[in-house]
């Protein structure tokens, strides 16, 4: 019998694949020739070794630690800390996807709420659905001219269509018992939809939501290496061009960080707004 | 004659059936209702029992026919006639007290906070939710205690009339005769109007003033309005002492089992169906009925 609860034992374990993977990473980096040992040829080379050029992990903390340890000075256009650059990104997301969530949340509600109009709406839907946002790119540089905001209406295109389906869905699902009831309590429309159809689809939106962000968090990478300028998507490619892989290897993983920060918000949201029935 | 305080005329309801016909679920069915009467209706399943409830809510348009309460037409829903639905129709998200607040806000929009939250949880601990209960979601309350909530839900709102669509039918028979019951005692305070759809003979007769018989469907009709002469305040227990008790049983089990299925199918004609009136009463002819039984005027 284990004292060690299971939510203890998975941390534990977790520290100790961590460990060994890092351990695993260091050891498979041979070890780098100080450059004054070195021919001229080799270091023309990189190092004399084909894999010279991945840092070790230790490296890569190295670099974290210089990162985070000063995230926001502003050296020029080339040279700007990490969490401008963070920042800059989340900015775009957070305007597109905010922008998108004012249209395909009032518009889902509307859809889910009439059958004629769900089934008019949904060949469009269908079609531009599937479309990669960077598809839309050229097409928005052209219309709109500024590569700003082209970067935010392709964060605008990919995060619509979860939420609009998804508020779509939750509204056309609320049981018709639950409408009743709002019906016999002589309540409005307005009053039914905030009251009745908004909470009792609101488990199926934010999840809707919730997609649209992990999406929007994607395509934004993707997004800021075409338009260039600022960003995390940016700092990635500008940093391969550097051939500072410690770098990109660093911003890898606040990317991913990133991500998780903004899907865990959603997730608290939707635990507290799901209901069991 | 006035009219009842209810009053259902000639009322239709047909659906498509499907093949391009169309199916009649009851045809000119006319019956009244009094104030303060508890009728129930009996009968098999299809029987349009459900459809009439409806209608009587305002949730469903009959195919013709009229229904009118206190004078005037009943053309939707209206917080004068509150419904107990079977699956109790309960808001998920908010707990026992927000679903009956809702209801009271909806009634009295004018009230402050305070006063909707002393209402609602008066109503409340009258069905028997302690304190501690009130704060709890739907999905944590056994089936009998949501029942519970639904009906102080629908009695806190003070609606001319009560529906209910068979509120203990998904209850165990333990929880049933308990909630019957409260329903009794919290009904017995009021001069509630009060409608009732069940499958359940013994709670039938153990809750109603009257009893309305339905054939099966095609074309059910209300056959029979069967009085209940058994005195109240009635108990489960003492109403099976009472001589009258199993000659109204036997009558209605015999309708629901032989008659109801000879009656069915017959088309009105026209004329309007309404129920023959039965009256069982072995105790003491010719004496004159006692002074708390309910008057009916029909």
């Amino acid at each position: 019998m284990s004292v060690w609860s299971e939510n203890s034992r998975a941390a534990l374990l977790s520290v100790l694949i961590l460990a060994l993977a890092l351990l695993a990473w260091e050891l498979a980096i041979p070890a780098q020739h100080l450059a004054t040992e070195m021919t001229e040829y080799e270091r023309l080379m990189g190092g004399g070794s084909a894999r010279a050029g991945i840092p070790a992990p230790s490296q890569v903390a190295v670099k974290a630690w210089e990162q985070l340890s000063n995230p926001f000075y502003d050296a020029g256009p080339n040279d700007k800390g990490i969490g401008i650059q963070i920042a800059y990104s989340l900015g775009r997301v957070l305007t597109g996807y905010g922008m998108a969530a004012l249209i395909a949340i009032p518009l889902g509600f509307l859809i889910g709420m009439s059958p004629v109009a769900y089934k008019a709406l949904n060949p469009f839907i269908q079609v531009l659905r599937p479309i990669s946002p960077l598809a839309w790119m050229p097409l928005a540089l052209f219309i709109i001219q500024d590569s700003e905001a082209s970067a935010i209406f392709v964060i605008f295109i990919c995060s619509i269509w979860p939420m609009l389906l998804n508020t779509a869905f939750g509204v056309s699902g609320v049981r018709a018992d639950w409408v009743n009831v709002a019906r016999t309590h002589e309540l409005g429309s307005l009053r039914t939809a905030l009251t009745v159809i908004l909470p009792a689809a609101a488990p199926t939106i934010i999840t809707g939501m919730r997609i649209s962000i992990g999406i929007a968090w994607l395509v934004i990478v993707a997004a800021e290496m075409l338009v260039g300028g600022t960003g995390i998507g940016y700092y990635v490619w500008n940093e391969w061009n550097n051939l500072d892989l410690s770098s990109v290897i660093f911003s890898i993983l606040l990317i991913g960080i990133v991500g998780m920060l903004l899907d865990s918000v959603f997730a608290v949201l939707q635990r507290r707004l799901t209901y069991a029935e | 004659m006035s009219k009842p305080f209810v009053s259902v005329e000639l009322l239709s309801q047909r659906f498509p059936d499907g093949k391009g016909g169309r199916m009649t679920v009851f045809e000119n069915a006319s019956f009244g209702i009094e104030k303060g009467e508890f009728v129930v209706i009996l009968g098999h399943s299809g029987c349009g029992k459900s459809t009439i409830m409806n209608i009587l809510a305002g949730l469903a348009q009959p195919t013709s026919g009229v229904v009118t309460m206190d004078g005037t037409e009943i053309s939707g829903p209206s917080l004068d006639r509150g419904v107990v639905f079977q699956n109790y129709s309960l808001l998920p998200w908010l707990t026992a007290l927000g679903n009956v607040r809702f209801g009271v806000r909806a009634r009295h929009p004018d009230w402050s906070r305070a006063k909707v939250d002393e209402v609602s949880t008066e109503y409340l601990s009258m069905v028997g939710l302690s304190a501690e209960a009130i704060h709890r979601k739907p999905s944590q309350l056994s089936g009998g205690m949501r029942q519970r909530v639904s009906i102080a839900r629908a009695f806190a709102n003070h609606p001319k009339l009560l529906l209910l669509d068979e509120p203990f039918g998904a209850l165990d028979a333990l929880t049933r005769g308990t909630i019957q019951d409260e329903l009794l005692k919290i009904w017995g305070g009021t001069n509630q109007t009060v409608f009732m759809i069940t499958h359940d003979i013994d709670e039938a007769i153990l809750l109603a003033d009257r009893i309305l018989l339905m054939t099966n469907g095609p074309f059910a009709r209300v056959a029979e309005s069967v009085q209940i002469t058994i005195p109240r305040p009635r108990t489960r227990t003492d109403i099976v002492d009472h001589p009258n008790y199993y000659p109204i049983r036997n009558h209605l089990v015999q309708f629901l089992g032989k008659r109801s299925k000879e009656l069915a199918g017959q088309a009105s004609g026209g004329a309007a169906q309404s129920p023959d009136r039965v009256r069982i009463d072995l105790t003491a002819p010719p004496a004159p009925a006692p002074a708390h039984l309910r008057a009916i005027a029909e």
